[in-house]
């Protein structure tokens, strides 16, 4: 087997090194009824590549990659061209099967990449600090909502309906097991939500995304004074990362948490994951963050150099007293995200925004000349919602057909609900002729 | 004068072998490297993007943002900055990482590639199902894998990393005490051996944790356990392989206990690898446990992530699993998002789970099939026995092998020389190696944990005993101040991990602004 270096000549002289007769000897403390007498039966023996190769590229096959057609689909996860610089650069060996930084001296590069990680993040979301990366948004929305009762000692959430219902899902499978309250408002793809009434003695924060689910975008500098007039903190959700690059950020609308989803810098749309969870915070609550944190420091000959820190918060020291359970990251989609980013610099991040947006202007208004389609929202990023005279997943199903993945029929998210709502992104991949097949065929189907 | 193994003097000869000072503070291939955002070069861009078309802006109440504050810079320095940081990693590609608990194993090219294929690469989570058949598939493939290797009759692939998988399944435990009426039950067994992440998700969700302590010959004590079994208890969390690197021989009595008992035994499956296609977890009395795809089937670890957590369930708990999972039936494979059983319980993660790293870890598996599977798990413990045996007489072992995939040392061996377990570590990066698992588990002295992997020569473990054993050697001679200076051929030597948590400096700033303190 190809990964496997030990010869039969090599395992005879380490078993007589042990002092053993064989390799099952090894396993004597296993109790018998659980010892297999070989490899498990039932299952293939081992493959080269070519066959593996071949096996999997024929899974791959039966799906439809989104480059290869026109695609609208968005709802968190965004299609957008990673620079070939990148995919190499995170291949680097150096960088793909290094482990978390434990060992500063020989880990610098890691290090360093994490302090300039934290620096982007906090850049965009215009906030004070940033962690060194979480799962996944929703993941680290849910965490943010812990951080918060943490801080506040308060014991409930109030989830807005513009939030993503995965992030809303997340969020309350932990409100059930943990044990504080999440309340979540129905879908608002109109806005209207009076969250501010909700606040009350209990309320350790409010949630609420921008853009919103339904791609809508918001101002909630007074939403943050009030939340926290009352004692209440703010958190603000973004899925969409380039969004970050023309829209005021959520630390300057006062937000006192950020969790936002990184994947649309770097990293491919993978079917879901891995993805990369960011999260920011004002500088007074950094001590009850989550997740790793990287540091600036001295090594003994008084050079600038970077380690893990504040680790006393973590479960590898504090164990059952850590602010939470989370071990792993997103290093390498981190990465990712940074090169990206680094790569853009302020001209280009900012102008691929400018561009997303503009192409989203573009198709609203394109679809707007459809009988029967009507945009919901007044104000965007690349993101909108239309309503049809039909159901959305039908539409959306019979488009699929035709090799055109049409949007997110907002039922799938909100499930029996808006069932003739759907929700369409367009990004700098989206080109005229995709928006030519959307209209077209949107119209033959109407 | 002494020789080293290259056959060459060990110390310098004279004045020209010195370590020279550079005027740039660059040492021959050590290149020094500034903060990305020092070497802003304003208006530049590694990316050509085509013209922004002419548009109104339509931010409804919300204004553009005036500045984000990225520095600018074209390709070729974003590729150098890079290459030089990454020169500054050591990482399994370069040598032997043998961090006990960890897994560093080879990391199989073929897997990168199959992840990047299109087909699961370009594929959007929310693309109507007809349009992912084969996502769905290679999911339920790998589901079948891992349910074959355990025994186990269900997974779920959502929890995307260990940690992520615990809470998974002790959820699923609670969800199944929900189930029962019996929600008094909120104590939870853990050895003091265990992960961290152990007694952090157990209090996390809500349990108190009740250590159990270790026996005289690294397990658990099983009369200690029994001893507090009660009608409060949800269950025990063990890890098997334990962190002593050593199989839990009463693992079914416990089983039988907790049962019996009332509770549940979650498995910590980290150590999984030394284990996988030889022992069938089903046959020890497992309710759940958790499969890092990251440790046993070799997904990168990628600087700190991302990881994989899947969990296989018993019968008990199958019908408290979390959403989305995967079923197949006439029409073909689709997503369960809702709950159908009606058991089921939230959302872990947006999306379906870490599908890159499925990919790869099918890749990992098809490679090694059956046959190569149980291969690679009797190597994998037969060459931590073997630097075991060899370290014997140097260092002390903790407890008596055989060793599953790892093999632990304490610090009985330095003492009186002033050398820590610390300091043997920094050596060993002198020496080319990353260093062991250090002061864990916490169950004995001066942890040295080490995990060699089954994707290491005897060659390569030849060389690491050889520099292990020579610097057990020189700690007994007494040559403090060498270990305590140590190392000094890296990018950086010790660094000052207490100034960074006193003053957190967590982001660059403009020198010219004063730099951020978090107190």
């Amino acid at each position: 087997m190809r990964y496997l270096p030990l010869t039969e000549a090599d395992r005879h002289a380490m078993l007589a090194a042990i002092g053993a007769s064989s390799v099952d000897e090894l396993f004597r403390d296993v109790p018998p009824v659980a010892r297999r007498s070989g490899p498990v039966e039932g299952l293939p023996g081992f493959a080269g590549e070519l066959e593996v190769e071949r096996q999997l590229a024929a899974m791959a096959a039966k799906n439809i990659a989104a480059g290869t057609v026109p695609s609208f689909v968005g709802c968190g996860a965004y299609k957008h061209h990673v620079p070939a610089t990148v995919d190499y650069m995170v291949q680097r060996g150096e960088f793909l099967t290094a482990y978390t930084p434990y060992q500063p001296e020989i880990s610098q590069g890691t290090l360093q990449v994490l302090f300039e990680f934290q620096t982007q993040v906090a850049l965009l979301t215009g906030m004070d600090v940033a962690n060194a990366s979480m799962y996944d948004g929703a993941t680290a929305c849910a965490e943010a909502v812990m951080m918060a009762n943490r801080l506040t000692r308060r014991k409930k959430a109030i989830l807005s309906g513009g939030l993503h219902p995965h992030y809303r899902d997340v969020t309350t499978t932990d409100a059930h097991f943990i044990g504080f309250e999440a309340v979540a408002l129905p879908p608002a793809p109109k806005g209207g939500e009076d969250l501010v009434a909700l606040v009350d003695a209990d309320t350790a924060c409010v949630v609420v995304q921008n853009p919103d689910v339904f791609g809508q975008v918001r101002d909630y500098t007074s939403l943050a004074q009030q939340c926290q007039a009352k004692g209440a903190l703010l958190i603000v959700v973004v899925t969409e990362a380039v969004s970050l690059g023309l829209l005021t950020p959520p630390g300057e609308m006062g937000a006192d948490i950020v969790a936002a989803e990184g994947q649309s810098l770097g990293n491919a749309l993978n079917f879901g994951g891995p993805y990369v969870g960011l999260f920011a915070v004002k500088e007074k609550y950094v001590r009850q963050m989550p997740g790793r944190l990287c540091g600036q420091t001295v090594d003994a000959d008084g050079r600038r150099g970077f380690v893990l820190t504040l680790s006393t918060r973590e479960q590898h020291i504090r164990r059952e007293k850590a602010t939470s359970n989370i071990c792993t990251n997103a290093g390498l989609c981190a990465l990712a995200f940074s090169i990206h980013l680094s790569l853009l610099g302020e001209d280009g991040f900012t102008k691929l925004a400018r561009i997303n947006h503009a192409k989203a202007v573009q198709l609203a208004d394109r679809l707007t000349g459809v009988k029967g389609v009507s945009v919901v929202n007044d104000g965007f990023f690349n993101e909108f919602t239309v309503t049809l005279p039909r159901k959305a997943a039908d539409v959306v199903e019979e488009l699929a057909q035709r090799r055109i993945l049409a949007g997110v029929p907002a039922s799938r998210l909100f499930a029996g609900q808006l069932e003739d709502h759907l929700i369409l992104a367009a990004t700098e991949t989206t080109t005229e002729s995709d928006m030519d097949a959307l209209t077209k065929a949107l119209t033959e189907v109407l | 004068m002494t020789m080293n193994s290259q056959g060459r003097p060990s110390t310098p000869a004279g004045a020209d072998s010195a370590v020279p000072e550079t005027v740039t503070g660059n040492r021959g291939l050590q290149i020094e490297e500034a903060l990305i955002f020092e070497q802003d070069s304003p208006g530049m861009s590694g990316v050509d993007l085509p013209a922004v078309p002419a548009m109104n802006l339509r931010l409804g109440a919300v204004k553009p943002r005036a500045k984000v504050g990225l520095p600018g810079l074209s390709e070729p320095q974003v590729v150098r900055h890079y290459t030089r940081l990454s020169q500054k990693n050591y990482s399994i590609d370069t040598g032997l990482y043998p961090l006990g608990s960890c897994t560093m194993k080879h990391n199989p090219r073929l897997n990168e590639k199959m992840a990047r294929l299109p087909g699961f690469a370009d594929v959007h989570p929310l693309q109507p199902v007809s349009t992912v058949q084969g996502a769905l598939e290679l999911m339920d493939a790998l589901a079948h894998w891992l349910k074959t290797l355990t025994g186990m009759p269900a997974v779920t692939l959502a929890p995307a990393a260990g940690a992520h998988g615990e809470m998974a399944g002790m959820m699923a435990i609670r969800a199944a005490l929900e189930h029962r009426g019996e929600k008094a039950r909120t104590r939870v067994l853990v050895p003091e051996s265990a992960h961290g992440t152990n007694p952090a998700t157990a209090a996390a969700l809500g349990f108190s944790v009740d250590p159990i302590p270790a026996g005289p010959d690294g397990r658990v004590d099983l009369a200690a356990m029994e001893a507090k079994l009660g009608p409060d208890v949800a269950g025990i969390m063990l890890t098997n392989p334990n962190t002593c690197g050593l199989f839990e021989r009463d693992v079914r009595a416990i089983a039988d206990a907790i049962h019996a008992a009332g509770g549940y035994f979650y498995c910590d499956g980290a150590n999984f690898n030394a284990i996988v296609g030889r022992v069938k977890p089903a046959d020890l009395g497992i309710d759940a446990m958790h499969i890092n795809l990251h440790k046993t089937f070799s997904t990168p670890h990628g600087g700190g992530g991302p990881g994989s957590g899947p969990v296989v369930f018993s019968e008990a708990l199958a019908p408290f699993v979390p959403v989305p999972y995967v079923v197949h039936d006439a029409n073909g494979f689709r997503l369960v998002e809702g709950h159908e059983q009606g058991t089921e319980f939230g959302r872990m993660k947006a999306f379906h789970g870490q599908m890159g790293m499925f990919v790869r870890a099918l890749a990992y598996i098809l490679s090694h099939g059956a046959d190569g599977l149980w291969q690679a798990s009797g190597d994998a413990v037969l060459n931590a026995n073997y630097v075991m045996a060899r370290l014997q007489d140097t260092l002390t072992a903790s407890f008596e092998g055989p060793c599953m995939h790892e093999c632990l040392f304490d610090d009985r061996f330095l003492k009186g020389t002033g050398v820590t377990t610390l300091d043997i570590a920094k050596a060993l990066i002198d020496e080319g190696f990353h260093p062991m698992t250090m002061y864990f588990p916490l169950v004995v002295h001066g942890a040295l944990l080490i995990e060699p992997t089954e994707t290491e020569s005897k060659a390569a473990l030849d060389q690491f005993i050889l520099a292990l054993k020579s610097l057990a050697v020189r700690a007994k001679e007494g040559d403090v101040a060498y270990f305590q200076g140590a190392p000094r051929l890296t990018p950086r030597r010790r660094l000052d991990e207490t100034a960074a948590a006193r003053k957190p400096v967590l982001r660059w700033t403009p020198s010219s602004e004063p730099a951020l303190a978090a107190e």
